[in-house]
């Protein structure tokens, strides 16, 4: 992607078909094919890890149950017992997001979390389906709080907007945050990888200095793999918060 | 035999317990300041979104206002203001103290005070 001495660093997010004549005509592009991968592999991991059924578990049952557990408890501590209901879908989201962040990390693959278009398509996903459960399960009370409690009624034309755009920017940094992450993680890679080939063509010294963006491409990498789960667990534990004050009475 | 294992079972439950309860207050505050410190780097990482977030969604209101009431620089100026409050308003619901989070009023005793 860097070509010569330029770095193009967003090169590496356009989308462009994908399997030949057949995506061409579908316009199937490298995002959707990564979803399904990220799709199948979480399923199948899930399906291989837990077909053994042993009561005592091996390692891919062990963990396949430790993931299970974990978006369990995040879901029914944070939520509330109601929080049964919400965990397929809690646990969904967790592990689409975290197959999308690392499988993108892979050498020619792609990060379809990086790409705004998905990441609101998600955070519309959550925000509705909290406004839908709030008005359930709340009626017209879910609407008493856009009024701070306590505060003077001479307020309410202040406080009130202010409220309802604080709520409104719920999804818009629910899906900034993640995007802009993962954006940045990847630009960053590129950068420092292209760095080292601009190096490599000065000659001896070149050689030896352009070890130096590749020692830091490591450590970005391990980064990138805490940046990925964490992006994951605040996508997932802001659901379960804003869904908790969903079913709030 | 088995009145012998069922007995030392029970001291045996008995004094696991006791450990469990003597080592209680160390594993709890391990634990919570393990999730503490995962919380504490999602806090850093949210914090300045939540207010880019707030402004973003004020000035897209204010122009989309504009543009629909052809008032162009009115409602613009009034919905930054407003959004940019909304965002430092998320950052404060995200940083303020948890006791702060308690002492917060039920919902219903909103209205009638």
């Amino acid at each position: 992607m860097a070509a010569g001495s330029t770095i193009d660093a967003l090169g590496q997010f356009e989308l462009h078909p994908v399997l030949g004549g057949l995506g061409e005509a579908l316009r199937f592009s490298q995002s959707p094919l990564m979803m399904i991968v990220a799709s199948v592999a979480v399923l199948a991991f899930l399906y291989v890890g837990m077909r053994p059924r042993a009561v005592v578990p091996g390692r891919l049952q062990a963990a396949a149950e430790i993931c299970y557990d974990f978006i369990h408890d995040m879901a029914v501590d944070t939520i509330g017992p109601e929080g049964r209901a919400f965990f397929p879908f809690v646990f969904t989201l967790f592990f689409f997001i975290l197959a999308g962040n690392y499988l993108g990390l892979l050498p020619f693959s792609f990060a379809f979390t990086s790409h705004v278009a998905v990441t609101v398509a998600l955070a519309l996903m959550v925000f509705v389906l909290s406004v839908i459960v709030s008005l359930k399960v709340q009626g017209a009370k879910f609407f008493a709080h856009f009024m701070p409690a306590g505060a003077p009624a001479a307020l309410a034309p202040l406080l009130v907007p202010i409220e309802i755009l604080s709520f409104l920017s719920r999804p818009v940094s629910l899906s900034i945050r993640l995007f802009a992450n993962m954006v940045a993680g990847h630009v960053m890679l590129e950068m420092f990888a292209a760095f080292t080939i601009m190096l490599a063509g000065l000659g001896l010294i070149g050689d030896v200095l352009a070890v130096g963006p590749v020692v830091i491409n490591v450590a970005l990498m391990a980064l990138e793999l805490l940046v990925g789960a964490l992006q994951a667990y605040v996508f997932a534990i802001l659901t379960c918060i804003y869904l908790r004050e969903a079913v709030a009475h | 035999m088995g009145k012998e294992t069922d007995s030392s079972r029970h001291a045996f439950d008995r004094r696991l317990k006791q450990a469990m309860d003597r080592n209680n207050p160390d594993l709890a505050a391990q634990a919570t300041g393990q999730g503490g410190d995962m919380t504490t780097v999602g806090t850093v990482l949210r914090a300045g979104t939540e207010m880019v977030a707030g402004l973003v969604v004020g000035v897209a209101m204010g122009w989309g206002l504009d543009r629909w009431l052809g008032c162009r620089p009115l409602f613009l100026i009034l919905f930054s203001l407003l959004g940019g409050a909304a965002g430092v308003l998320n950052v404060w619901r995200l940083v303020r103290p948890q006791d702060a989070l308690e002492d917060k009023p039920d919902p219903q005793a909103g209205p009638d005070r």
